[in-house]
């Protein structure tokens, strides 16, 4: 019983735990239940969630991608810059073109070379920064006709009474967790996580899997950097900065083993939604705007526990 | 007689969906091994991590030294002088033999500083009561497999164990490395120790143990005296049938060769390797553990790069394949490791299965858990795999069960030459004959066969022909009326006794 007791805790504490979270921030501040808050939540969360689908994939291979924060800003400085030059279509087209490239460029050097997935993109998260810089000279830029573009569909519109980047990070976990659990693609990307010497006597090409798990990442970024750049109408050079650690502290506080080998995109979803009430609730509640970074250390530290436990088998205590 | 040091009663273990131990008794007495046999999934290794502290029962009593106990933790049971032997081994590769051997109990001065002259003294007393040729400070990785059992074993002396757990201790171990083991087993049972000993292997049984307790699904059926006992009567107790004695061999007609292999050669495993392999033959590999079978089929699998040699598939010179190529054309290699190179331990058992063949189970690129599930239940049922269902992390399956699904995932999609490497290592007697028969079946069906084994036995009763090996050379061919015992020993120690300097 009491067995049963810790097991539940164990595998359910951190939503239980929110869910109290929840209740104690709804009696206190009748804001936060109000549809405009909650809304105004799943719009923050929107850019995390969709670039947190993408990182999902990396994790469950076992690595990480730490360089989306960067990427992120680049993006949006470059769809920005782009749709003045180039219109909306065409900037959309290489915002994508260029997040896939900067993400394949990590998975060359991460998966079919073979480096350390940490420090190649810690590495990349300042390299990309610096190119910021280079690109937009250290000016911030902004869209021209932010009023009349139709570019404001993706950040600041709603379909259906619901926002519109809801509903693309919405429609994103959708086809990924399709993607994840039912294609052949999914089924490796588990497999090279879980045990990456017998995927290779199982003739999965491991370090092709990991090379498109992070084009994945660089993917999402991109779309995620759409909504912001639609949102925001404009892109500072520091736009994503620290988003790639809420990215991960979605991640792993959905559940998604640092170890590889098991996750899932819906448990990101909650993960970073959840992450986002919380933080939506503390400022709610009247604490100033820089404890989210404090919380974001808590949770990646709490969760990182919990699992590292689990995995030494410390269950059967 | 003795009593006993440790007993054990109405020991009750479930987990979700299977029952594991039902009421369990078992005792042990100072001085005397005994050995627990049964089934894959009877509930051995389970019995035994309760008693280790490594599972909790659900119901159930322990009596140690005459006092009921509670084992909350494995470092529980070692201070009380109870040391469990993986059937894994489970050392830390990067820490030194000292440091191993006192894992989790390392001596710390008041301020907690680890005191290291302490450790490699105490380690070395330990290491020397066993007369071992390594030193506390060699680091575990670098140390055979029979060595870091020793390591494992040097607990008992450094922790005075009174009940000492052996949980398939000879599976990866020589002829010589088992004698070693034997030697130092019964060093301990002449200490007073009270020794456990699982194994599959009848003949171990009968020359190391006074008693035999035998368990099915998990229930004690019986415990008998090994002197008045045999094989035959301990085979029925625990699978309820006796089995034939002898090996079926393969009643087939040789096809068309399958796989010629010519020079092939990788630097520091092994050289000049020639031979060829046809339909609906049995061909064996004898050797000893490190001869370098296992590097040789690796290589043909394209899991390691040769350095030289050619490869001819079906008459056809074809370049090295990668693992997928060689998936492709039509071989399947069963690897020695199961865990490590068999199989993802966190998928369950269907996963596993259809793991190397995904794209003949997807419509596209969708998966068609449809027919995952209908090769699953073929095979859980061809193989007969204790197994909950098809999502049951092998992970918590018994090693035996494992080594099924390993089986499973190679014979699923028909392929043309099979590689089995060490197939029966820690499979049940009973499973054994099975797999024997299977392999004849499938020789019979014309597809090539290579077993892989240490056991000679094994080889000799399963194959058409015997190739031996030792360090890393083919060194003897032997067919018909000459595949004996001592022709295969004799081909193999020539090679070793010759001077290292050819
Ligand atoms: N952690 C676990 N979770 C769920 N089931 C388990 C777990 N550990 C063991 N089992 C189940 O308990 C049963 C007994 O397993 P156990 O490992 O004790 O078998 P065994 O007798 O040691 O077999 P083998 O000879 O193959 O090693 C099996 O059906 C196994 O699947
Ligand atoms: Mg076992």
């Amino acid at each position: 019983m009491q067995t049963e007791m810790k097991a539940f805790l164990r595998r359910h504490g951190l939503l239980a735990g929110f869910g109290l979270f929840l209740i104690s921030v709804a009696l206190s501040a009748d804001a936060f239940l109000t549809p405009g808050n909650i809304f105004d939540v799943l719009r923050q969360v929107s850019i995390t969630g969709v670039m947190a689908v993408g990182v999902t994939f990396v994790v469950i291979t076992g690595r990480l991608d730490l360089s989306v924060g960067s990427l992120l800003t680049l993006l949006t400085v470059i769809v920005v810059d782009q749709h003045n030059t180039s219109g909306p279509a065409m900037a959309i087209l290489i915002t994508l073109a260029a997040g896939i490239g900067v993400g394949m460029f990590n998975g060359v050097l991460v998966g079919l070379v073979g480096l350390n997935a940490l420090i190649v993109t810690l590495a990349m998260l300042s390299f990309l920064q610096g190119l910021v810089l280079f690109y937009s000279g250290g000016s911030n830029v902004n869209v021209q006709n932010a009023q009349t573009t139709w570019f404001a569909v993706f950040g600041r519109h709603d379909l259906f009474g619901v926002p519109v980047p809801a509903l693309i990070f919405l429609v994103t976990a959708v086809i990924a967790a399709f993607v994840l659990n039912r294609t052949i693609f999914g089924r490796q990307v588990f497999a090279v996580g879980g045990n990456e010497t017998a995927s290779r006597f199982s003739g999965i090409a491991s370090r092709w899997t990991v090379f498109w798990a992070y084009a994945l990442s660089g993917l999402t970024t991109a779309i995620a950097a759409v909504i912001m750049g639609s949102r925001v109408m404009g892109a500072q050079n520091t736009i994503g900065q620290g988003y790639e650690l809420t990215v991960l502290a979605g991640v792993i506080l959905g559940g998604t083993s640092l170890l590889g080998g098991s996750g899932s995109i819906w448990r990101t979803v909650l993960g970073i939604t959840m992450l986002g009430f919380i933080q939506n609730g503390l400022l709610l509640l009247g604490f100033p705007y820089y404890v989210q970074w404090l919380v974001t250390w808590a949770v990646i530290i709490l969760a990182v526990w919990i699992d590292l436990g689990a995995k030494r088998g410390r269950i059967l205590a | 007689m003795a009593d006993p040091i440790l007993t054990l009663s109405g020991i009750t273990k479930t987990f979700p969906g299977v029952v594991a131990l039902d009421k369990v008794s078992f005792d042990v007495r100072p001085g005397e091994v005994h050995a627990l046999v049964g089934e894959n999934g009877a509930g051995k290794s389970t019995l035994m991590k309760v008693l280790a502290g490594l599972y909790h029962p659900d119901a159930g009593e322990i009596i140690y030294q005459g006092q009921p106990v509670q084992i909350d933790n494995p470092l529980a049971a070692r201070e009380k002088g109870i040391l469990l032997i993986h059937q894994e081994l489970s050392l830390s590769p990067e820490l030194s033999v000292a440091e191993n051997i006192y894992l989790g109990a390392w001596p710390t001065n008041a301020l907690g500083v680890l005191n290291k002259r302490k450790l490699r003294r105490d380690a070395q007393a330990a290491l020397d009561a066993m007369g071992c040729s390594f030193g506390p400070d060699d680091r575990v990785g670098t140390l055979s497999v029979a060595m870091q059992q020793m390591v494992e074993i040097a607990r008992s002396q450094a922790f005075s164990a009174n009940v000492v757990i052996f949980d398939e201790p000879t599976a990866s171990l020589t002829d010589t490395e088992k004698d070693q083991l034997f030697t130092t087993i019964r060093g301990l049972q002449r200490q007073g120790v009270g020794i456990v000993y699982i194994s599959h292997k009848m003949d171990e049984i009968f020359e190391l143990t006074d008693r035999i307790t035998v368990l099915r699904d998990g229930q004690v059926q019986g415990t008998v005296t090994t002197r008045e006992t045999d094989a035959t009567a301990v085979t029925r107790m625990m699978i309820g049938r006796t089995l034939e004695a002898y090996f079926h061999k393969a009643d087939s007609t040789f096809g068309e060769e399958v796989l010629r292999v010519d020079g092939l050669s990788l630097q520091g495993q092994f050289e000049d390797v020639s031979f060829s392999v046809r339909q609906g033959e049995v061909l064996g590999f004898y050797g000893l553990v490190g001869a370098g079978r296992s590097e040789v089929v690796e290589t043909l699998f394209g899991v390691r790069k040769a350095d030289r040699g050619t490869l001819q598939w079906q008459g056809a010179e074809i370049p090295l394949p990668t693992p997928r190529q060689a998936i492709d054309l039509g071989m399947a290699l069963v690897p020695e490791s199961r865990k490590e190179q068999g199989l993802v331990l966190m998928m369950g058992g269907m996963e596993n299965t259809t793991l190397p063949h995904l794209a003949s189970y997807a419509r596209s690129t969708v998966m068609d858990r449809g027919k995952e599930r209908a090769t699953f239940d073929e095979y859980k049922d061809a193989l007969s795999i204790k197994t909950t269902g098809p999502d049951q992390p092998v992970s918590t399956l018994s090693g035996g069960n494992q080594q099924k699904f390993v089986l499973a995932k190679w014979l699923c999609a028909g392929p043309k030459l099979i590689i089995l490497d060490e197939p029966t290592r820690g499979i049940d007697v009973g499973s054994k004959s099975a797999i024997h028969t299977l392999i004849a079946k499938l020789a019979e069906q014309g597809l090539a066969v290579i077993v892989i084994s240490s056991e000679m036995p094994e080889v000799l009763g399963v194959s058409h022909r015997v190739l031996a090996m030792a360090e890393g050379r083919l060194v003897g061919e032997f067919e018909g009326d000459a595949m004996t015992e001592e022709n295969l020993i004799d081909a193999v120690s020539h090679h070793l006794a010759r001077p290292a300097a050819e």
